[in-house]
């Protein structure tokens, strides 16, 4: 009976954690082990390396486990006198070893994190044999719960959508209207919060075309799930005809126009041909209290957001 | 605010919820009067002092507390599994998750703990109660009555909706209207009140009421970790209240501490919650180490290996988890160099607490092991809480944070971690220590079909979840709306379910062992292989403990106790005890300040300053109390002791 019971464990456990998590290095889609930009390709490599040791403790752990379940439980038949040694209760060399040897997985864990913190904060170093580019600055704002994209140098705007070329660094100014959000972009790379008052710089680049998935991961309410967006990268030509098509045809963004959409709730995507930067610049002291000066009372109201239980309705 | 504006309508399940809370609460005096029982209610349990009645107490309200968590999961999983069911909206689910964190972690976890060390600590030490038996009363009746508060909140006012962790500017006045947020202020400040006092209260009793003998490192393993939770307690709650008032104050007199407006700093409360929050989780983890470290040498019939690296790595854990909050959100933009040093403190927690992990395995090496049902829940633990174990290194190497932060990724590292840890050891304790707390055992077959039913539904439910975070699935999300994450969300549901019905099956064990379970004849229930001094009490445990105080000088006293024959019972060294008065002081203390906060959580302000009032003139009534116990004869202890020795 309880040799079944034990059989049950290990088989339960093996299928369960061992499969799947080799399965999980990287055989199955998933995004953030399909990488799509070299931010997200260091922060993949990492991961890899990582699970290494990881994969390596699990073993350990669960082979010395099963060892002593099976060998030492009390009705195994066959068991030996010299099987039980209830006084037995230290041994300095064994507790040494198995102090040192995590430590030393410690510190080789550190130093590839440390470097891969260092790079990210900088562009991606351009492939060999080709010149850097000069980063695409463009200003992620959230407001609840919307995203606008400004791009000060080509002077449009985009509300819940973006485009970027493909090979050039993106230099995203990342801040916020009223709460914590986080730019999210898994395809790319990793997150960086957006925050009131303050302006944070996060480096993506692309080196695939296509349209990945980007979302405010950071929970911050009603609309929390609709706060997504579709990041269209493509060719440097596409992308500067994208930009001269809007420049020429959409409409220019005026305060009174951007003061509507900064009101709580959601809101279609859009494009402009002027950015709100003009206006406010939510990133500074000045700029992070309009949304709660003056939109409060809006909070009141619950939404009703049954339009964003569908998928293909707000994406 | 009228009566009609602050009762919670529009959702069937609220009704319902609100009309179970009627029935309960009509049916709970009705039973009471019929069996006339309300004097011996308010005789033996609500005025009680009595360490072992209010370690009954707390666990039968965190027992409770994990069925309204547990509810709160399955609908959440619910939703997610059936997203176009349409079963919880938005703003509903908002409010689920955020209560699911907040019972589980401040009303389930620490309560369920905190009774086992209420029941066991002055068991372990040969002590006749807690140093300070009132303040402890009054402990739990702050826990109850800020658990009940926060818990009406479903029905009445609406419940907190920005996470448990209640980031500010979202959970402040503009972004969070109404009294939601303010039954989460007031429901932690009140229960936080209780979680210091009995921090200090602990820690004294630890330190000055040892048996004679007893030196710190003669100490059971549970002691210690109690003792070095009570630290992290009492130097991390202080800053949970501070930051608590600021931002209740900000929410209810206007203040500016955590605004968007007037200079306010917002991201202020990211630091100083995770600066209470981190330590946090090591006060219900450290807990649950010592717990296991019991049951795995109990059962493994072999004493616990390296004893003194057990403890000082209790003692670096502790130290390292109010080094390391910063890790909780890396993606600030804290820049590459702060970044890397919280993510080597952070990884350097891994080194202490592999240490554990070996030295249980270790003491499994030439033992002999017992399968019981508190020994199945420990086992179980070491490969289960590994997995949360590697992928919380993984989540500590900041720049692969970046992107792990947010996603099930996370969920599923905190739930193998909390229920693999803690969860695991409050199941594990409770049916280890039940003998002694109830005079019977819990049924064997029934308590290993809970086991098996939740740690198959447990792993089921949340290893899915690691792979979500992995393809993009933030947490928090109120619908699964990406094709690719449904299967498997309902696989998770699915083991979600399975640890539903696990607990019933636990919770029915309880009603079965009370009918059918054979009474208990000597102190030392698990076949006479109890180590430390609890296992030396009769059973029911005298409410003085221990008649004659042994004296001890070794870990495991209890083990040469039995080979030489001895018990702590000797006759001719009795004197009369000295124990304290039952005292109705601490609930009726507590239910004022309860009415204070409920006051404060509507801005009702002159109901808060009359319940202010009430509980500061409780507390002046309580100074000038000079009864200070009474003292039990030698031949009452004589008498007790041989009906229960059989002598």
């Amino acid at each position: 009976m309880k040799a079944k019971h034990l059989r049950k464990r290990w088989l339960g456990l093996l299928p369960l954690g061992l499969i799947l998590f080799l399965s999980g290095c990287g055989q199955l889609e998933m995004t953030v082990l399909d990488p799509k930009g070299p931010a997200a390709e260091s922060q993949y490599e990492l991961i890899k390396y990582s699970l290494w040791f990881m994969l390596g403790i699990i073993v350990v752990v669960f082979a010395l486990f099963a060892f002593m379940v099976i060998k030492y439980r009390e009705n195994r038949p066959g068991r030996k006198e010299s099987d039980y040694a209830p006084n037995l209760h230290g041994n300095t060399t064994i507790e040494i070893i198995w102090t040192v040897i995590p430590l030393i997985i410690v510190i080789l864990l550190s130093i590839p994190t440390v470097t891969t913190l260092f790079d990210l904060e900088k562009p991606a170093e351009p492939a060999e044999g080709e010149e850097a580019k000069e980063p695409l600055v463009i200003h992620a704002t959230t407001a609840d719960w919307k995203w606008f994209f400004s791009y000060p140098e080509e002077d449009i705007e985009t509300v819940n959508y973006l485009h970027i070329p493909v090979d050039r660094p993106i230099e995203f100014h990342l801040t916020s209207a009223d709460s914590m959000t986080a730019l999210w972009i898994p395809a790319l790379g990793g997150q960086k919060y957006n925050m009131a008052g303050m302006m944070n710089i996060l480096y993506l680049e692309a080196d695939e075309e296509g349209v990945y998935d980007g979302r405010n991961s950071n929970f911050n309410g009603e609309g929390f799930a609709a706060q997504t967006f579709k990041v269209h990268a493509e060719p440097e030509e596409d992308f500067n005809s994208w930009v001269s098509d809007i420049q020429n045809e959409a409409p220019e963004l005026s305060k009174e126009q951007y003061e509507e959409l900064l009101k709580p709730g959601l809101t279609e995507k859009d494009e402009y041909s002027s950015t709100h930067l003009e206006y406010y610049d939510h990133g500074t002291h000045e700029g992070m209290g309009f949304v709660a000066e003056n939109y409060a009372e809006l909070f009141k109201e619950k939404l009703h957001l049954d339009e964003i239980e569908k998928q293909e309705e707000f994406q | 605010m009228g009566i009609t504006d602050i009762l919670v309508t529009g959702e069937p399940i609220i009704y319902a919820a609100m009309v179970s809370i009627a029935l309960v609460s009509i049916a709970i005096p009705v039973l009471l009067t019929y069996f006339k029982k309300w004097g011996w209610l308010w005789r033996e349990w609500l005025t009680t002092v009595d360490h072992k009645k209010i370690g009954v107490m707390y666990i039968l309200s965190a027992l409770l507390m994990l069925f309204r968590g547990g509810m709160d999961a399955l609908m959440m999983r619910v939703q997610l599994a059936f997203p176009d069911l349409g079963f919880l909206d938005s703003q509903h689910y908002n409010e689920i998750f955020t209560t699911h964190g907040t019972v589980m972690i401040i009303f389930m976890a620490m309560p369920f703990l905190i009774g086992l060390m209420n029941i066991i600590v002055p068991l372990q030490i040969g002590a006749r109660d807690f140093a300070f038996p009132w303040l402890n009363a009054m402990s739990f009746w702050s826990f109850f009555i800020g658990a009940m508060l926060f818990n009406i909140s479903f029905v009445i006012g609406g419940s907190p909706d920005a996470g448990w962790t209640s980031y500010t500017p979202l959970s402040g006045a503009a972004l969070s209207p109404g009294p939601g947020q303010n039954f989460y202020l007031m429901g932690l400040q009140l229960s936080g009140i209780g979680t210091l006092a009995t921090g200090i209260n602990l820690m004294v009793t630890i330190l000055k009421m040892r048996a004679p003998g007893m030196k710190l490192f003669h100490m059971p393993i549970f002691t210690w970790s109690t003792l070095v939770t009570c630290f992290i307690i009492v130097f991390a709650f202080p800053i949970l209240t501070v930051a608590l008032a600021l931002l209740t104050i900000d929410r209810i007199f206007g203040a500016h501490f955590f605004t968007l407006t007037a200079e306010g700093l917002p991201m202020m409360w990211a630091n100083l919650f995770w600066m209470w929050g981190h330590p946090e989780v090591y006060i219900v983890i450290l807990p649950a180490f010592g717990i296991f470290s019991e049951i795995i040498a109990t059962f493994a019939k072999k004493r616990l290996f390296g004893y003194h690296a057990m403890v000082w790595s209790m003692i670096i854990i502790a130290l390292l988890s109010f080094l390391v909050w910063v890790h909780h959100f890396f993606t600030m933009g804290a820049g590459a160099f702060v970044n890397s040093v919280f993510s080597i403190s952070t990884m350097l927690i891994a080194v202490p607490t592999g240490v554990k992990i070996f030295n249980w395995l270790a003491t499994l090496y030439k033992s002999k092991i017992e399968f019981t049902v508190p020994m199945l829940w420990s086992l179980a633990f070491i490969p289960s809480f590994i997995l949360g174990g590697v992928t919380g290194v993984m989540l500590g190497m900041a720049a692969a944070d970046y992107q792990f932060h947010n996603s099930y990724f996370l969920v599923a590292h905190f739930h193998y971690v909390l229920i693999a840890g803690t969860v695991f050891a409050c199941f594990a304790g409770l049916v280890f220590w039940y003998p002694k707390m109830f005079g019977h055992k819990m049924n064997e077959r029934l308590g290993k079909w809970a086991f098996w039913i939740f740690f198959f539904g447990f792993h089921v439910c949340f290893f899915p979840q690691y792979f979500l975070g992995l393809d993009g699935m933030p947490r928090r999300l109120f619908i699964t709306n990406v094709v690719e994450w449904l299967p498997l969300n309902v696989i998770s549901t699915v083991g979600a379910f399975g640890m539903g019905l696990g607990f019933i099956v636990f919770v029915y064990n309880v009603y079965y062992s009370f009918r059918h379970a054979e009474r208990e004849k000597t102190g030392d229930s698990w076949n006479g292989n109890g180590r430390t001094l609890e296992w030396a009490t009769t059973t029911p445990v005298p409410f003085y403990n221990f008649a004659t105080v042994p004296y001890v000088d070794e870990i495991d006293p209890y083990v040469r106790m039995k080979e030489e024959g001895k018990t702590t019972y000797d006759e001719s060294q009795l004197k009369p005890i000295h124990m304290p008065s039952y005292k109705a002081t601490p609930i009726i203390m507590m239910a004022f300040l309860g009415l204070a906060s409920f006051g404060l959580v509507f801005e009702w302000m002159p109901v808060a300053i009359f319940g202010l009032i009430g509980g500061v003139a409780v507390m002046i009534l309580r100074s000038f109390d000079y009864d200070d116990g009474y003292y039990v004869s030698v031949e009452e202890i004589k008498r007790i002791e041989r009906k229960a020795r059989g002598l």
